[in-house]
């Protein structure tokens, strides 16, 4: 049974760093790139880490400014001060 | 890197204290009066503290974000106006998909908020109450946002004038009104996972996420933000649906039925409604991202796979007619487009037969039914239309009763065979098109036999007059203009000036 989380993110500038550090810190994640968006899968769990996105960003991001770029989402959410996790429970 | 400046409280702090703070059990009144609406369903709480949003939102962030988002939203809007952005798509047929969407989807975002600002008083729990308040003036953004942005083509092309009007009256739109009506109509509790699981989590990806990506592709720039500003609300609105059901699931096993049964009616309305967008991606964007089959693959069989091998825990099944619906991902946006195609002379947009490498790229991505069933019959109508005999259908269809789409699909194991089923309730016989509107019809007959069925209203004589031309002026149709087929169109005429001073230049 197919347990891939997933989010899709806007193609812009503000999203790259995002997608960047997602690459980074799920391995497993699949990269589909779509006109205007881009969607990762990945199989489980995905996390955004804030430290992450910091690092490539060279400033503090809050991680709800995830917001401003997210397109949809699929798994449970868990979002905390330092990062932003999809999850299934299987 | 500097320091970080620490905040005083931690996001799940901070949250909390919005939404365990507010609420106070009454005492002049008892809770049951003050809120009547949210035990008659049969749903059973034990501890409204339960409720677990997973966004933690104060509506400090919210403003803060939500006004970012006006703010890019509404740079490229008037970019869009002030650079001519309509001479830039790759196609006026493409303007039919956006005429669809203002007078079929945008009203629907106004029901939204309607509806979430009903319920949001309803719950006596603060966190839902919360989530259905900060969704509501969501819903209003949205039908704002994308009338101001949908204005600009209003300027230039035709059957964009009158969406609320048109919403309220005409034949096809009482599919997703109907659908909007029939959700607000339920209990606050059913009006949540009709609207927030079944709709937004489960199907509004198809919509939105496919098809935008396709008004990108397309040139459509004030339609992609709007749609990408909309959606990065849905993000937050899909996670309330999923936590509603959870919710109710987690607090008592004798909701598990009830949540199965309205997954079930729910999953069904919100497929039969999104056969209007599956039309829209196989055939009204001139450049295509993906089939509808393939965006069923990925948003309803893998997504939702996992979704509901996820709530197989607490007892939830897959939703009934499940393995129908996906059967007919192969069909019915050519059904669909079939069914306009016979009515364009009715409906504020308009349509064509597709060109030759479209109807090939239809043939590639249905390889097991294009060529078949439908190709065969747009080539005939092709070759009619050549002969100036363009077919229009002058009989009114027989519409079904619960979803209200002309009864014009097939049994999907026999795609010649119109799929027909009756009911019989008080001596009077009401029509479904499938098991799955059969079904709802069956378990809520009081219900449906009450529908506004467009059909039934313009052979009662309340919808304008006697003859077509007078119920099409009561829908507020420019004759000759918003209707009818695309060749030969006023918005043909103007495109194909404008290529023209395009070449000259």
């Amino acid at each position: 049974m197919s347990r891939i989380v997933s989010i899709t993110l806007q193609n812009n500038d503000d999203a790259r760093p995002i997608i960047e550090a997602i690459e980074k810190d799920n391995p497993d994640a699949t990269v589909n790139l779509y006109p205007a968006m881009v969607k990762i899968d990945c199989d489980g769990r995905l996390i955004v880490k804030q430290e992450t996105v910091e690092g490539l960003l060279g400033r503090e991001w809050d991680v709800q400014e995830l917001h401003l770029s997210i397109v949809s989402i699929a798994g449970n959410v868990d979002e905390e001060d330092d990062y932003f996790e999809l999850s299934w429970n299987i | 890197m500097a320091e970080k400046r620490k905040k005083k409280l931690g996001i799940k702090q901070r949250y909390s204290m919005l939404t365990r703070g507010l609420g106070w059990d009454t005492t002049y009144q008892p809770m049951d009066k003050v809120f009547p609406y949210d035990n008659y369903e049969g749903i059973i709480i034990h501890d409204w503290e339960g409720w677990e949003d997973p966004f933690r939102l104060t509506m400090d962030a919210y403003w803060k974000f939500q006004s970012e988002k006006e703010k890019k939203l509404y740079a490229v809007i008037d970019s869009f106006a002030q650079n001519n952005g309509h001479l830039g798509i790759t196609d006026a047929r493409y303007v039919n998909a956006i005429k669809l969407f203002l007078t079929g989807v945008s009203p629907l975002e106004y029901q939204a908020a309607r509806g979430f600002t009903h319920v949001g008083r309803q719950f006596r729990g603060v966190g839902p109450r919360v989530a259905c308040q900060m969704q509501a003036i969501d819903e209003l953004r949205h039908v704002q946002t994308q009338i101001h942005s949908m204005s600009h083509y209003n300027k230039f092309f035709d059957g964009l004038h009158s969406a609320p009007h048109m919403h309220d009256r005409v034949w096809y739109l009482s599919v997703p009104k109907s659908f909007f009506d029939d959700a607000r109509t339920a209990g606050p509790f059913e009006f949540l996972t009709s609207i927030s699981f079944a709709f937004e989590y489960v199907l509004t990806n198809l919509l939105f996420v496919p098809f935008m990506s396709g008004a990108a592709f397309n040139g459509d720039m004030a339609t992609v933000t709007f749609g990408f500003s909309a959606q990065s609300d849905e993000a937050r609105h899909m996670t309330l649906g999923l936590e509603v059901i959870k919710f109710m699931l987690e607090q008592d096993e004798r909701n598990i039925p009830i949540v199965q049964r309205w997954m079930d009616k729910w999953f069904w309305r919100g497929t039969r409604m999104l056969t209007l967008v599956g039309m829209m991606m196989d055939y009204m964007l001139p450049k295509r991202v993906m089939s509808w089959r393939e965006a069923w693959d990925i948003y309803f069989t893998e997504a939702g796979g996992a979704l509901f091998a996820d709530l197989a825990r607490y007892g939830i099944k897959p939703p009934k007619y499940a393995d129908i619906a996906t059967k007919e991902a192969e069909h019915i946006s050519h059904q669909a487009w079939n069914i306009f195609y016979n009515y364009t002379h009715a409906a504020a947009f308009h349509t064509w037969i597709p060109e030759k490498e479209e109807l090939d790229w239809l043939s590639e991505k249905y390889p097991d039914t294009f060529d078949k069933y439908y190709r065969p019959r747009l080539e005939y109508l092709d070759k009619e239309e050549k002969a100036g005999r363009r077919f229009y259908n002058d009989i009114l269809p027989m519409l079904c009763q619960v979803c209200q789409i002309p009864m014009g699909f097939t049994d999907m194991d026999d795609p010649t065979t119109i799929s027909f089923h009756s009911s019989e309730y008080q001596g009077n016989k009401y029509h479904t098109c499938s098991h799955g509107c059969k079904d709802i019809f069956d378990y809520e007959p009081e219900k449906y036999v009450q529908a506004w069925l467009p059909v039934h209203q313009i052979y009662q004589g309340n919808c304008g007059g006697a003859e077509v031309p007078d119920v099409l002026k009561w829908y507020n149709f420019n004759l000759g203009a918003d209707n009818m087929e695309y060749q030969g169109s006023p918005d043909q005429k103007l495109w194909d000036e404008w290529q023209a001073h395009r070449k000259k230049a």
